[in-house]
This record gives C-alpha cells, structure tokens and sequence, in this order.
C-alpha cells in the first residue's frame, strides 16, 4: 500500500489550484501550438519552455508535462484533420484518421483518439508509480561505469531505433555530444570551443538548438515543398461520439495499444513514434471483422490503438528519465534539460530527496491527461478553426515567437544569432537526411558523459577494462553490441527500412 | 567512379570536416590521460570518432548501391533567406548594436518588419493582408510579454522612451 500513500502524497501536491491551473495552462498552450501544422512535441516544448523558467520547479515540471501531452494530442488532431501529421508518432495516426474525416467521420476519429489516450494514460502513470520504487533501488547500485555504458546504451537504442541510416544518426549522435561540450569545462574552468564569445561560456542553450533546428529547420523545408495545400474536411462532420458498434470495435484496439505503448516507452530509444508504429502494425495483423472498413480506407482501430499506445509511451518513458536521469527520446531530453536549469539532477535522488517533486509530477501527468479530454472534446471546434488559419499567416507568427522565446531566456540577443544560426543547420541537416532528434539527445547527455567517464576512469586509474569487468556495465554494453548486431542482420535491416517507409 | 548516394557523400564529407575541426581544436588543451583526464580528452574522442564515422558514410555512399540516385534536390534559398534574415533583423531592432551603432528601435517595429520580411518567404505575398497580420501579432505580444508577463523587453524606440 506503498503505492497509495506515495499517490496521496502526489495528488496533495498537485491539486492545489495554482497546479492545478498550471496543467491547464500547459495543456491548452501546448495543444494550441501542437495543432499547428508542421510543428512537433520537440518544437512545441522548446517554443513554450521560456515561459515555464519563472515558476517554481514542480509548477514548471507539471506544466511542461501538460504541454507535452497538449503537443501530443494537437498533433494527432492536425493528423486526422488535414494530413499533416507534425511529428512520426501520428503519421500512423493519419491514415485511416484522414480516411475516416474524409467521410464526415471526423468526429469518432477525434473523440476515439481522446478518450483511448486517456485510459492509455491513465494505465502509463500507473506503470510509472509502480515501477519507479523498483528501478530506484537498482539505480543506486550504478556507479560512473554502469552510468557511462548505460548512456551508451540509451543513445544507440534511441538511434537504432529511428528510421533512416544507422550511421548517418550514430554520427548525429556524437556531433552532439560534441556540441554539448561547449561552453566551460565544469572540471578545469577551461572555456572550450567558445570562439572567444563570452555569451558561449555557457555553452549552447538547448532551447535555442531545438527551436532552431525543429522551428526554423522545419518552417523552411515546409515553404520549400510546393504542396502544402491542405484539404480540411470539418464541413461534414457530423456528431462528435462514435456508435456503440465502433465502441465495440475500439475497445479491446486500446487495451492492445495501450500494453504494447507501455512496454514500448520503458525500453530505452522507445517512445511515442515507435509505439504508435508498433501498435498500427499489431491492429493489421489481427483478423477482421467481416464487416470492418479494411486499413488506410478508415478504419477505426487504426485510429485508437496507435493513439492509445503513443500516450501509453509517453508516460513510461518518464520511467528511464526520473530513474535513471537517462532521456529515451529528445521530447525528454528537453524535460531534463527543464529540469537541470531548475537545479534538479534526474535520477534516483530526485525521488528519495525530492518526493513531492517527483509524485506531484507522477500525480500531475494523470491530471494532464483527464485535462485533454475536457479541454479538447468541447474545444475541438476552436482547434478546427485554427487549422482553416492559413500557413502564410502562421509562419511569421511562429518565427516571431521563437525568436521573442529565444531573447527572453537571457535577455540576451546573441541567442537570436543562435537561433538564426541552428535555423540553418536544421535546414541543412534536414537536406542531407539527417535526422535531428539523435543529435538533441547526445547535446544533452553530452556533459554527463563525459563527467561519468572521467569518474570511471579516474577510480579504475586509467583502465579502460573497468567497462567490461564490471558486471552491470558489461551487461548494458553487450546489449549494446546485440542491439547493433540484430539492426546490421540483412533481414531486420529490410523490415526496418519497410517499416519505416512503406508505413 | 561515381557518386551513388549525394545525400549520404555530402554528409559523410560534413561530419567529417566538423570532427576534425574538433579534434584539432583540442590542439589548445591539455588532453591529460585516461586516468587524469584533461579538458581535450573527451573531445579528442568524440572528434576523432566523427571524422572515422564520416570517412565510413562517405565511402559507403560511393561504393554501395543503397538509395542510389538520391539527390540532394534544389535549396529553398527564398524561404531560408527571409526566414533567417527575418529573425536576424529582428534582433538587431529588438536592442540595437551598440557594435554597429545602431539604437534600440524596440519590439514593436521589429514586429512588423519581422512579419513583413517572413512574409515574402511564401509565394502569395499580399500587403494588406501583413499589415493586418503584423498588426493582430504587434498587438497581442505587448499584452501578453510587456502588460501580462511584464518581461524585461524594449518595446519603443529609444526616442519615444528617452
């Protein structure tokens, strides 16, 4: 019952009104700016995150969490509406979502999404609660080496499992480990890579990569495409519920998706985007009812399950994250680079020094979640209205807003320059197919990195063999070399390619 | 021989490039050893790792036959310059320079300048409508940032505030 009085604890924290208000704040902003088209959770987080600078730490933890789930569920919403799915975790969503709202079924689509995230949630917090104690215990059998071979870890599962060239993101990967060493090096004081630019001693600001680099990079590859028209399909939609037959089609889809995202979000580089690609593949493979709408024509399963299990995700991959101090995707880097300028260290301390924090935020993901379907179902006409807004007018609104978010966090106009600069190299990245979420991921991780290995090698006196002969850190690396073996096999190397194109 | 893959030979040929900059840049730092490592440790690394990986990218775009033909394809030089330059004015009208000598014009009129150069980023450009829309985006931020946040940003120029 260790469980109750922890989740008692959580909900004291995270009821009081001004949370409370703050989840809801977090939730309509980051639905807002997610139903954007062409805009995803790392470019929504990034773009609101100055906001959250000036509140207390848990009030600006509970609020990032709403925004990241607003995201989420905004960029499902511009999925099902338009087609335009903002980020890799609705592009399934958008198959049969856009089918279904092109027959005027845009309603069930909305609502199926909304209420299978929710008990998705619901269950993924759960998970979150129960496993969090367990894995704390084991964290604090870690040392530097097992830290270090787990960020290993971490890093190649978050690439292996994105789509595109294994070594094209394994690379991306350490550019950005290198990036993240810019700045004061926190050992010897020594200002590295900083050009002699004193705004660059300390170092590059991860908001400014990240709206740059998804903002900026993606306002431009948008503008560039010529085929942006959209077609919204709202003038039809009739009725916002589904039928009790679709009920009875969708409801055991969520518990399907909803098993599959929570398992999927645990495993380190899983996440939102790999569940919900999981789980669409999963709904195909079970038999059809005889009189179902067969897939990619509008089936409701194809909707609910994917939704179910992207949120179910996205809750379990808190679990690495507030264990561990280890980010699963770049949506939590940015949650642990919120977290470090609130002077929060991620990990297993945060829960046995820091309870309130940690349940508050446990306790405020479940209210964040029961936010989106009261906000969203009664809001849906507001957000369909946004999206008749069109792209001329959204654009200069988002770089404006980058670029006043960008000044706001120092008061400093070089991290305009910066964003001007990282908006060009998003660009360029996005050119030469190469994916930047890898590359976030290692900026953050990079200066524990490397401080892990300087404990590590310091205490093994310069032998690099402390790394295997240790058994947890041998164990986390040889799933790392397994990991990298399965992925060079030819035939996963043909599904994966498959699955991330064909889908 | 021919290039198979441009996509992958370009970015082979960056990261190699941005590695060895890296590398040699740790040239100024005392790299130390593995048990006392210096601040060019970790980075000789890392630099050295990106230049191998970068070398193996490009190879392989050469000599393999994987995503052959994928060209680069044509830049979207007009979006990439309004956005960027959009944003750098911006800045520059935000708080001046004192470096170049110009004052502080504030966000008001960066906000319509801003909205004006971005706007000539998408091809159906009409002028009223920018107005407008600079107008609603002028608007909205000084209630949200100056009179609702009260964040520590210039709004007038400087000789309407003195």
């Amino acid at each position: 019952m260790e469980l109750l009085s922890t989740l008692s604890l959580g909900f004291s924290v995270a009821m009081t009104p001004a949370n409370l208000m703050y989840a809801f704040v977090g939730c309509f902003l980051g639905t807002l700016i997610g139903v954007l088209p062409g805009l995803g959770p790392v470019a929504t987080i990034a773009m609101l995150m100055p906001a959250t600078y000036v509140l207390p730490p848990v009030s600006a933890l509970i609020m990032l969490a709403g925004i990241y789930y607003g995201a989420q569920y905004g960029g499902s919403t511009t999925a099902i509406l338009v087609n335009l799915p903002g980020e890799a975790s609705s592009v399934v969503t958008a198959m049969d979502g856009y089918q279904m709202a092109r027959k005027g079924l845009a309603g069930p689509a909305l609502s199926t999404a909304a209420l299978g995230s929710f008990f998705a949630g619901t269950v993924g917090v759960l998970i979150l609660a129960a496993f969090s104690t367990p894995l704390t215990k084991v964290a604090f059998k870690f040392g530097a080496a097992e830290y270090f071979s787990l960020m290993v870890l971490g890093l190649i599962a978050a690439v292996v499992l994105a789509s595109g060239s294994l070594l094209k993101a394994i690379a991306m990967t350490v550019l950005g480990l290198l990036l993240g060493l810019v700045g004061t090096d926190i050992n010897s004081g020594i200002p590295r890579y900083t050009l002699g630019i004193p705004e660059l001693t300390d170092g590059i600001g991860f908001v400014t990569i990240a709206m740059g680099i998804f903002g900026y990079g993606e306002i431009v590859m948008n503008l560039g495409r010529t085929d942006m028209d959209r077609e919204i399909f709202t003038g039809k939609m009739q009725g916002l519920w589904p039928t009790r037959k679709q009920v009875r089609e969708v409801t055991p889809a969520v518990l399907r998706g909803t098993l599959l995202g929570a398992a999927l979000g645990i495993l380190p580089g899983g996440g939102a985007a790999l569940a919900a690609v999981s789980a669409y593949a999963l709904e195909k493979k079970i038999k059809m009812a005889p009189d179902e709408i067969p897939f990619g024509q509008g089936n409701i399963r194809g909707v609910a399950s994917p939704e179910a299990a992207n949120n179910a995700a996205s809750q379990t991959s808190f679990v690495p994250l507030l264990t561990l101090g280890i980010p699963p995707n770049a949506v939590m880097a940015l949650m642990l680079g919120a977290m470090i300028i609130h002077n929060i260290q991620p990990g297993p301390l945060v829960m046995t020094r820091n309870p309130q924090l940690f349940w508050g935020l446990v306790v405020s993901m479940w209210i964040g979640n029961l936010m989106l379907v009261i906000l969203n179902l009664p809001l849906i006409r507001i957000w369909i209205k946004l999206l008749t807004v069109p792209y001329r007018f959204l654009f200069p609104a988002i770089v404006l807003f980058c670029a006043i978010g960008v000044f706001t966090i120092n008061n400093n106009t070089f991290d305009i320059w910066m964003l001007g600069i990282f908006g060009f190299v998003g660009y360029l990245f996005g050119k030469l197919g190469c994916e930047s979420a890898p590359l976030l991921l290692g900026f953050i991780l990079g200066p524990m990195m490397e401080e892990y290995l300087r404990r590590a090698l310091l205490l093994s006196l310069g032998d690099w063999s402390t790394f295997v002969t240790r058994p947890i850190s041998a164990g986390l690396l040889a799933a790392t070399v397994l990991l990298i073996v399965i992925m060079l096999l030819p035939a996963v190397k043909k599904k994966r390619a498959e699955a991330f194109t064909e889908e | 021989m021919r290039i198979k893959n441009q996509k992958d030979f370009a970015s082979g040929l960056m990261f190699m490039g941005i590695g060895l900059v890296f590398a040699v840049g740790t040239l100024f730092y005392d790299v130390g050893s593995a048990s006392h490592m210096g601040p060019g440790y970790f980075p000789l690394l890392l630099g050295v790792l990106l230049t191998a990986l970068g070398v193996a990218i490009a190879l392989q775009a050469v000599v393999l036959k994987t995503g052959a033909g994928e060209g680069i394809g044509s830049w979207a030089w007009r979006p990439l310059v309004y956005i960027l330059g959009a944003n750098f004015v911006f800045g520059i009208l935000l708080t001046g320079s004192p470096g170049l000598g110009l004052p502080t014009i504030g966000m008001i009129v960066g906000i319509y300048v801003l909205t004006l150069i971005a706007s000539l980023a998408s091809s159906q450009f009409k002028i009223r409508e920018v107005l407008i829309l600079a107008t609603v985006l002028a608007v909205g931020s000084y209630m949200i940032f100056i009179v609702l946040l009260k964040l520590q940003i210039p709004a007038w120029p400087y000789f309407i505030t003195g």
